[in-house]
């Protein structure tokens, strides 16, 4: 490859002060006053939360799914340095750069939803860490990832802030950070699907796959992870008006065809193992948001089975998008739509509730935009259009 | 990328795999034992008139705020189990209601409190150890100093029990403790010291079951006698018509087992008491995570195989260029 010393990362540059930037603040800043009243009046305040549904959105969409949509870095990792699959190198930094704010902003909005916040330490203490909790272990590993994607990701702003001798000590250990970085988030990533074993027969046969749910869970995260590298290398090429890396994310889509069909394959067999299949053919809200999910699946297996339908980067950005869809609706599905606690309790988020949500991904977004510009992170090219 | 290397990572990995799922039949957790001297209730819904002198009582031992369900506020109308209501009497109630303990035209009365169960999910689900079962007495407690709030015991258990203050800004877990607080001044449990009918009684597990074996053996219709208040405690029993029980006791093998028993004259389902398997779910939940990470065998040894593959495959930035244009 001659070209390959355009692909060192550098700063995009360019203004901050957009008219999108700003609608971003805004929606953070809301979210922000909307979290400062439930602070001070409870969950009850802002939430519809309760009994019968001790989880909504805060957990099932921001950590649940937020994490998951998180795992671009991690799936890239696993690609470009276990597997040595070099041409993918220019994607690692972006899709790192894009976990680690959806893992920190996961990470920092479970303190949202904690209703006793200020304990929050007690998980990480010898004495009161309960290490048969399924929680116990997430809580632990999301926040041992957090910690290893910023060490993994110093190297890009090390150097800007004259830490040279860090950064060159830094890189002889990288490797092992790396390693680190491709085992935390299989392990919590599962654990997440984990979470709900303990639930029991109060989640919906269609997603209580007992011991299977960590795998039905990881890889879905690791199918997430390939579906948003493509999904925010297009974007990022159309928004910050960059050629098209469809070159890069067609053989990528390759790989991630092969682990769509096993995926789909192993929860059909699940399905049917458990005799569970059944209750998909009923006149439920679970049935039909079985078959939505499922069809967000289905139909990326379909159109994207031929090679040359994945060199279409429009065939691949609507793929991606389907199959975020679909891990989103898996997670919502089994924390939400599939919980069944007990007759006359409902959930429906509130408008504060959805609007937090709103604000912590608007913020997500602002942040990976102030870095872009400001980092090298992005593949230095010749700007298609400028 | 060079086949050897693949070769030997995917050995060393499937070697890790190997070591997680040898080590799984060592890790896999049955059910938890009933602890030695285990306390617990036994309601029987046949002797149960609702008077619901218990939610009366139980609001009082354990300093709880009274809830309205009625448009004047006179006195407290819990309906269902809250953050400010610890134990609660439930009705079931079909057509006529002409005959108590009789499904059809019948009603028939419930309560609702902690189960303390032998295998808690909530002591299992919670990560900071705020849920605990008493090795001794089996009472599973709550301590909301070590609590964070998460709400994963409300979601775990099974019968509803754990609830939370979503109205407060220091909000906490409610449930029952079996009144734990009160042993030190020779009390016990203040739903069955109460309790007119012996409806509620308190005890030993192991009293309570032989109670149970009795009652199941007296005729139906017969005068009898029950005891009331505390099993092994003062006699206070009284004499009263045996009612028409069930074969199935509540709590005996649901989930593992559960220190509150219960006998009905009605099926449990009609009473709110959901059908459970005798397996608990702590018990497959933690299963699992011992066998993923038990001894943390299985993470270390893969984190070596990827660090083996990653160190051969990571170049430092600066040769980056050369590196990946091979």
């Amino acid at each position: 490859m001659a070209n390959n010393h355009a692909h060192a990362p550098a700063p995009l540059g360019g203004s901050l002060l957009t008219p999108f930037t700003l609608l971003l603040g805004a929606l953070s800043a809301i979210a922000g006053i909307i979290l400062a009243y439930r602070f001070f009046y409870g969950l009850g305040a802002v939430t519809n939360i309760n009994d019968g549904y001790p989880w909504g959105i805060w957990v099932a969409y921001d950590v649940v799914v937020g994490s998951a949509l998180a795992c671009g870095g991690f799936v890239m990792a696993l690609l470009v340095y276990i597997f040595n699959k070099g041409q993918y190198h220019p994607l690692v930094r972006p899709a790192l750069l894009a976990s680690l704010f959806g893992y920190t902003l996961a990470g920092v909005s479970v303190i949202f939803d904690l209703g006793r916040w200020w304990n929050f330490w007690h998980i990480f203490w010898p004495g009161y860490a309960q290490v048969n909790s399924v929680m116990f272990e997430v809580a632990v590993c999301i926040t041992a990832y957090i910690v290893v994607m910023w060490i993994e990701f110093s190297p890009a702003f090390l150097e800007k802030i004259g830490m040279k001798d860090v950064k060159r000590k830094l890189d002889k250990l990288l490797f092992f950070f790396i390693a680190l970085g491709v085992l935390l988030p299989s392990m919590h990533q599962s654990s997440l699907g984990s979470l709900l074993v303990i639930f029991g027969q109060q989640i919906h046969p269609l997603w209580q796959s007992g011991m299977l749910l960590p795998v039905i869970y990881l890889m879905t995260a690791v199918l997430l992870g390939f579906a948003v590298v493509i999904f925010e290398a297009t974007l990022s090429s159309t928004g910050f008006g960059r050629p098209l890396e469809t070159k890069v994310l067609t053989p990528l889509s390759r790989i991630m065809w092969g682990l769509l069909a096993s995926y789909v394959a192993l929860r059909v067999l699940d399905l049917l193992w458990r005799g569970a299949l059944g209750t998909a053919f009923a006149a439920t809200w679970q049935a039909f948001w079985f078959w939505v999910e499922m069809a967000c699946f289905i139909v990326p297996l379909a159109t994207l089975a031929s090679d040359s339908a994945r060199r279409s980067a429009s065939k691949l950005f609507t793929a991606a998008v389907l199959l975020m869809a679909g891990g989103m609706l898996l997670r919502i599905n089994g924390f939400l739509v599939g919980y069944q606690t007990g007759d006359g309790w409902h959930y429906f988020p509130s408008f504060a509730e959805l609007m937090v949500t709103v604000g912590i991904i608007a913020f997500e977004i602002l942040a990976y935009i102030v870095f872009v510009r400001k980092f090298p992170v992005l593949p230095a090219a010749q700007p298609a259009t400028r | 990328m060079d086949r050897r290397t693949f070769f030997k990572a995917s050995l060393a990995g499937g070697a890790a795999l190997a070591t997680g799922a040898a080590s799984c039949p060592a890790q896999a957790r049955g059910n938890k034992d009933l602890p030695p001297e285990a306390l617990g209730l036994l309601f029987d819904s046949t002797l149960c008139v609702g008077c619901k002198a218990c939610v009366a009582a139980c609001k009082e031992a354990n300093d709880m705020p009274p809830e309205f369900s009625t448009k004047d506020q006179y006195w407290d109308t819990p309906l269902d189990l809250s953050g400010k209501t610890l134990n609660v009497i439930k009705a079931y109630r079909n057509g006529t209601m002409e005959a108590k303990d009789r499904v059809e035209n019948g009603f028939a009365f419930s309560k609702k409190s902690c189960m303390h169960c032998v295998d808690p999910s909530c002591v299992s689900a919670c990560p900071v150890s705020a849920m605990q079962k008493d090795p001794k007495t089996g009472v599973v407690t709550y301590d909301k100093d070590a609590c964070i709030g998460c709400r994963y015991c409300v979601a775990a258990c099974p019968f509803g029990v754990p609830r939370f203050t979503y109205d407060k800004a220091i909000p906490q877990i409610s449930k029952c403790q079996l009144c734990v607080h009160r042993l030190k001044d020779g009390k016990y449990a203040a739903c069955a010291e109460v309790c007119p009918t012996g409806a509620t009684l308190y005890g030993t597990v192991a009293d309570i079951k032989k109670e149970i074996a009795r009652r199941k053996t007296l005729e139906p219709g017969k005068q009898a006698m029950f005891p009331r208040g505390r099993l092994g405690g003062p006699d206070q029993s009284y004499p009263n018509v045996v009612g028409k029980y069930l074969d199935h006791t509540y709590g005996e093998k649901e989930f593992g087992g559960t220190q509150m028993l219960m006998l009905s004259g009605v099926p449990f389902e009609k009473l709110g008491y959901p059908d459970l398997p005798p397996r608990s779910d702590a018990a497959l939940s933690e299963t699992l995570q011992h066998t993923l990470y038990g001894g943390l065998i299985a993470p270390i040894a893969v984190l070596g195989a990827l660090t083996f593959v990653a160190r051969r495959n990571v170049k430092p930035e600066d040769e980056e260029g050369e590196q990946h244009g091979k």
